[in-house]
């Protein structure tokens, strides 16, 4: 334990308690000057692994250091990076293989314990010099959530504070996850009604009934009093943007007002369910983990979803790194289809920049690459966040109805 | 409903904040133009509800941003980016002498933000308005913890900040209403500083006895905090409001146990008998009750009974024999107590002593009795009760609500700054430049 006489060196963060996608300032005072210090950021998670970041730092002449303006020289980042210890974080060495960081309970708050400490090399020797907790919330005050099981459709459904009715977002996540409800709560905190919707665990017999299903929870949506029902989008991540290539394509019933899908891929056998369609593309995802994604395309250039037959604006969001799907090549062809076909309404796309592959997660057995350098995917996931709520904001809420046909 | 608004978005950040962190209110997507009300409303733990509000117009963009864009009416007026949580009062039909404070700081303090079509005055629980969002006001960090504290009799609660220490301590004394308040200390440990809470007037020991307590309560929760593990025994300050200004400087001056590294007392006097105990610094107030005024709303008017200032040493502190730095915070229209008059007094007594260079005198015209935290409403008056008195009175403590309000932010930043100067070293702060 350290002297008590000495008075330790102040370490705050603003705001302590925020939205998971608004920045902080992390700064420390009282330091001498010139002093070389660790900032350390450690996060225990819901399954109970311990994930870290950290960055080196020397103190200023008024002792200071800021991690919103100062250089890290080393450490889980480098360079001047003020989210650093959030989107650098990795488990700590010794965790078991395989992990991303998820969170599934998201009425509470993510706990994240920033610290700084003398040094740079052995940092984690000595004990802290000072530290303070930050939430990061995923529910913003007054969001509702309900659990859905209606008419055999499953999901959460979350709704902003106010007195409503409000745009819509029906979401959907990828293969291989349980629920995942984050994403949905964090847009009913930017002002939508979002609804994580449950389709991969639903038992269901043919391609129909599934089809079927996914209109069934469209229009529960849509007649829920809280929504408004000629503003409903549909956000989709990997082959949840497949779906939703595949319902707005297809369905007399849903008429999206835009759709967003991210790590897309439009490559569905038509009239198979989506277990199976996966099943087939997954014998290629194993081809491709030798990087060969060019294969993809070769093989299954017959499965299109006839993308020309989508009449509202969509929004691509690619990593150009993907090594899950040929989501590049998706795009393009997808922009293709649609100049050849009809007209181009609204279509945007966003890349990120081509680095080795880093982050991993367990699925199906396979450890699959989701590809994307730490810093340049963190980076991505910021400007393309931000771009998808622009996104949103203009076409669910400033775009007055679309009535005159096209 | 209006479909051409019906997708107004109101967002309010930082949703969740500290109680003497800013927020930004803005309304976006509303028709170009409009008029629009921009509306807080706050249900306090007893029950009673208090509202807030102002009357915007819309730009060329539809946006209104309230730390950009002036209220022509409501509550508050002028370009007011807090506006909407000072200027709170309680709704039309309320009962009258309210003030707001919270007992539970563990719980933030709900505000529901709603922005309405129009510029309305009335009748806002009938009308729905376009978006409305709820807003977290909390006087605890992530990571204070509290600690309830009775060893040696005391009453006391102390929050500590998050980390492994150790911090510098605080005393923390509110005045003559008695009982545990703890949110200055609440709010103080989330700016660094374990600060320990201290009921003086309603501890276990009066409530049973009906005896005060002696000074070596204090010296107690001197020592408590002094010798607690993540506690810097060598940089302890105390802060008093009111009464709790009275005990502070005499424990400053005369205590042979309380050393102090700073003083900041608000709204207060060095009058008192110095050699007086608790009790009998109370009867000496007691004595001089004939010299209580009444305004024309028959509020009661306290001011008076110190003055005029004595020029007998025996009572007054000898402020000459400070030997910390002082902050003293005056509401030049403070009804309850003369602090206007005793800080000239003090300032006097501290240049003849030649130890003035100790003293920092905030003093703000139009501020009245109950400098409190910043961004929390101003009460002129409130029903009040002593413990000396068994009935409650409706006490006039003054000020105007912008200009008090507006002595709230300035003096809390400047205290914290205060604090933080003497009590850790070194340099003027950057971190509250968010303040």
């Amino acid at each position: 334990m350290r002297e008590k006489s000495a008075v330790p060196p102040i370490l705050s963060i603003t705001p302590s308690r925020a939205l998971v996608d608004e920045k902080f300032q992390v700064l420390v005072e009282n330091l001498p000057p010139g002093c070389p210090v660790t900032l350390h950021s450690l996060h225990h998670s819901e399954d109970k692994d311990d994930w870290e970041a950290y960055g080196h730092y020397v103190s200023d002449h008024r002792g200071v250091v800021s991690v919103t303006e100062d250089l890290s020289f080393g450490g889980t980042y480098t360079g001047k990076e003020p989210m650093g210890l959030l989107w650098s974080m990795r488990p700590v060495p010794g965790s078991r293989e395989g992990l991303r960081l998820r969170k599934i309970n998201v009425c509470t708050p993510m706990l994240v314990n920033i610290s700084v400490h003398s040094g740079h090399e052995d940092f984690r020797d000595r004990t802290p010099l000072a530290s303070a907790l930050a939430e990061r919330w995923y529910m913003a005050p007054g969001v509702k959530r309900i659990d859905i099981n209606k008419q055999g459709v499953q999901g959460t459904l979350f709704i902003p504070p106010g007195p409503g009715p409000f745009p819509t977002l029906l979401d959907m996540w990828g293969g291989g996850v349980g629920l995942l409800e984050y994403r949905s709560a964090l847009l009913a905190s930017r002002g939508y009604v979002s609804f994580s919707l449950d389709y991969l665990r639903s038992e269901h017999l043919s391609a129909d009934v599934e089809f079927k299903y996914f209109e069934t929870a469209f229009n529960i949506i849509r007649n829920h009093p809280q929504v408004i029902p000629d503003r409903v989008g549909i956000l989709g991540i990997s082959l949840g943007s497949m779906v939703a290539f595949n319902l707005t394509a297809y369905s007399t019933i849903i008429k999206p007002r835009c759709i967003v899908c991210i790590s897309s891929n439009h490559y569905h056998p038509p009239g198979t369910t989506l277990k199976a369609g996966f099943k087939i593309l997954s014998k290629y995802v194993l081809l491709t983990v030798c990087h060969e994604n060019l294969m993809i395309i070769q093989i299954i250039l017959d499965l299109l979803v006839p993308v020309g037959r989508i009449n509202c604006p969509m929004l691509l969001v690619n990593g150009c790194d993907d090594q899950n799907w040929p989501t590049v090549e998706t795009a393009e062809e997808v922009s293709d289809a649609l100049r050849h076909g009809s007209q181009t309404r609204g279509l945007g796309s966003t890349y990120g920049p081509r680095h080795p592959c880093f982050s991993v997660t367990v699925c199906f057995s396979v450890i699959l690459l989701w590809g994307g350098h730490t810093k340049a995917h963190s980076d991505a996931q910021e400007d393309s966040w931000r771009k998808i709520l622009s996104f949103l904001q203009l076409h669910l809420y400033h775009s007055p109805s679309v009535k005159a046909k096209l | 409903m209006d479909r051409k608004q019906c997708c107004v978005k109101l967002s309010v950040q930082p949703s969740r904040g500290l109680m003497d962190e800013k927020f930004i209110v803005l309304v976006q997507n509303a028709l170009p133009g409009s008029q629009l009300t921009i509306r807080a409303l706050h249900q306090c733990e007893d029950g009673h509800s208090w509202e807030a509000f102002g009357h915007y117009t819309a730009d060329t963009t539809g946006t209104i941003n309230v730390s950009e864009d002036p209220s022509i009416g409501g509550t508050y007026s002028g370009v007011e980016q807090m506006g909407l949580l000072w200027s709170f009062r309680p709704i039309p039909g309320s009962k009258s002498g309210l003030r707001m404070r919270k007992k539970n700081i563990q719980t933030p303090m709900e505000v529901t933000i709603s922005v309405y079509q129009g510029h309305q005055t009335e009748g806002f629980a009938d009308l729905v308005p376009f978006s409305g969002v709820a807003v977290e006001r909390w006087y605890m960090a992530p990571g204070v913890r509290r600690i309830p504290v009775t060893e040696g009799g005391l009453n006391a609660a102390l929050f500590l900040p998050s980390g492994p220490g150790p911090f510098p301590g605080l005393l923390d004394l509110w005045g003559g209403g008695g009982q545990l308040v703890e949110y200055r200390a609440a709010l103080l440990a989330s700016h660094g500083f374990a600060s320990m809470a201290i009921d003086y007037l309603t501890a276990k020991i009066t409530m049973e006895t009906g005896k005060m307590v002696d000074n070596q309560y204090f010296e107690t929760a001197y020592r408590v905090l002094q010798q607690h593990p993540q506690v810097c025994g060598s940089k302890i300050a105390m802060i008093g409001l009111s009464f709790g200004t009275s005990i502070t400087l005499k424990m400053a001056v005369y205590s042979e146990v309380i050393k102090l590294s700073a003083a900041v007392c608000i709204s207060g006097s060095h009058v008192q008998p110095v050699d007086g105990s608790v009790e009998e610094i109370l009867r000496f107030f007691q004595k001089n009750g004939e010299k209580t005024r009444f305004s024309e709303k028959n509020e009661v008017i306290w001011r008076d009974l110190l003055l005029p200032i004595p020029t007998d040493p025996s009572l007054k502190v000898n402020v000459g024999r400070l030997q910390c730095p002082l902050l003293l915070v005056v509401g030049e229209d403070d009804q309850n107590w003369p602090s206007q008059e005793s800080a000239l007094d003090i300032k006097e007594m501290m240049a003849r002593a030649g130890n003035s260079h100790l003293l920092t005198v905030l003093s703000y015209p139009n501020a009245g009795h109950l400098i409190e935290p910043p961004y929390t409403p101003h009460a002129r008056s409130s029903t009040f009760k002593t413990v000396e008195i068994e009935e409650k009175v409706m006490c006039l403590w003054g000020g105007q609500t912008v200009e008090h309000s507006r002595a709230q932010e300035d003096a809390w930043k400047k205290m914290v700054v205060f604090l933080r100067e003497n009590l850790y070293g070194g340099r003027k702060p950057t971190s509250f430049s968010h303040l």
